[in-house]
């Protein structure tokens, strides 16, 4: 997985100790992600145990240097060669936060919806400040400087996946309210197989939208 | 933030528009009150339908509203007549529309000089104004070509150029990168920014939140009223955050 092959990308570059792994890492993700010394150490270890590093003398300070071996080097240049699996998805607190506030009582989803939505442009707000930052700093130390150049596409990753997140909230309210509007507003109906399990019970409206969203399902 | 303390450019008091009326009524605007301070860029989003466009359009003294009031640099818009509504339009705010408006006769630097003509200044002084905005927005080297001779990025950074010319402070943009592509859209609003950066207040009606994310405040408008907004905290603070989770 990425720290791994993180771990393996910066190897190639040379011999490197641990605490010099998590800095450059870092330094290219713009701590987006922190690693403690720890974890590079027992990925380290396990990279060793599967043969893709060895230890590899020590620097003149005495750290202990690993180096990347050839296996190492098949590996990272598959994993750069195979796009990231997307077809099973990671678990979505988000996505599964909608799919329960659809028909729960005492929930307006819009009010999640809109929450959520807040907290999204805001962050996207902050990531858009970061990049201004850095685009200044490229203009100022050139473009050759490859930790800026990595540290943006990082930020402007943040930025796009948040951006689907903002335009797929816009997207669900605007499906709800079409919904609502076209389901005839009609008391529950018993949960049938695929219906939310919330649905019954509650008022005309959420359960007409529960209905709604139901029916779409496969 | 020191902008606060100075008193806004743009304040909208309980407004209110009413299009049409009877059974055909539709509440356009329901009591909406938003106040732009200098240096300060407000992002508009919301769902269509939800009113963006009059309250732009309302701010911008191109409408008028069924009630409330419209303050631009402390003076209440809705009270002026005709004649003074031109003159402090022409004066105090400029516009950026999503298809560039700008006079496809004219070159660049005559489009930017033809506020400042207007204000009664002369010709020769009005271009050597135009030339230096556009040098500062890093434009001049388009200052004598035509609209058609530039690309819609450049079109629209020229349009904020004459915004902006001479005193004016309030710029008010209506999708300004609705008809560019993402990145040309992006250099739009870095000098949207950098303009408000440098003191200008602006007010933005935009549906892509990537866009919006330039603003210092988004504010969310819901069935002709704001539901919600968000503000701007110090990235730098966000830098320090994540590096105290370490």
């Amino acid at each position: 997985m990425s720290i791994r092959h993180g771990l393996l990308a910066l190897l190639e570059r040379g011999p490197r100790y641990g605490s010099q792994l998590r800095t450059e890492f870092e330094s290219r993700t713009g701590s987006t992600w922190p690693l403690n010394v720890g974890q590079v150490y027992t990925t380290l270890s396990r990279l060793e145990r599967d043969g893709m590093v060895v230890q590899d003398g020590e620097d003149e300070a005495g750290h202990s240097l690993y180096a990347i071996t050839d296996s190492g080097r098949v590996e990272l240049r598959s994993w750069f060669e195979h796009p990231v699996d997307r077809t099973s998805p990671a678990r979505d607190e988000l996505a599964i936060k909608l799919a329960m506030a659809v028909g729960a009582p005492g929930v307006d989803i819009r009010d999640v919806i809109q929450s959520q939505r807040r907290h999204s442009v805001k962050a996207m707000q902050d990531y858009t400040r970061l990049k201004a930052q850095a685009l200044t700093a490229m203009e100022k130390n050139g473009v050759g400087e490859r930790d800026d150049i990595a540290w943006l596409l990082v930020l402007e990753q943040l930025i796009f996946q948040t951006e689907a997140e903002a335009r797929w909230l816009d997207h669900c309210e605007s499906r709800l309210i079409r919904l609502s509007s076209t389901t005839p507003a009609a008391g529950p109906e018993p949960a049938s197989p695929g219906a939310a399990p919330g649905a019954a019970g509650m008022g005309a409206r959420a359960g007409a939208v529960a209905e709604g969203v139901a029916r779409h399902r496969p | 933030m020191s902008t606060q303390q100075q008193h806004p450019v743009l304040s909208l008091r309980n407004l209110t528009r009413v299009h049409g009326s009877g059974a055909t009524e539709v509440h356009a605007l329901r009591g909406i009150d938003l106040d732009v301070h200098p240096g300060e860029l407000v992002a508009v989003m919301g769902p269509s339908g939800s009113g963006k466009s009059t309250l732009l359009t309302i701010a911008g003294g191109l409408d008028n509203p069924t009630s409330g009031q419209v303050f631009v640099e402390g003076t209440d818009i809705t009270a002026l007549g005709i004649k003074g509504l031109a003159a402090l339009r022409r004066r105090s705010i400029g516009y950026v529309f999503q298809d560039y408006n700008l006079i496809p006769a004219l070159t660049a630097a005559e489009n930017v000089a033809l506020p400042r003509e207007l204000d009664g200044i002369s010709a020769r002084k009005a271009r050597t104004e135009a030339l230096a905005a556009l040098a500062e927005m890093d434009l001049g080297q388009l200052a004598d070509r035509f609209p058609d001779e530039m690309s819609g990025g450049q079109q629209q950074r020229v349009a904020i150029a004459r915004a902006l010319v001479g005193d004016r402070r309030l710029v008010l943009a209506d999708e300004p990168t609705g008809a560019l592509d993402s990145e040309t859209g992006e250099s739009v609003l870095a000098l949207l920014r950098s303009r408000c950066d440098a003191g200008a207040s602006g007010i933005m009606v935009t549906h892509e939140p990537r866009f919006a994310a330039w603003a210092d405040r988004v504010v969310f408008l819901r069935d002709g009223a704001v539901v919600d907004q968000t503000m701007r905290s110090d990235a730098d603070s966000l830098l320090t955050d994540r590096a105290a989770q370490r």
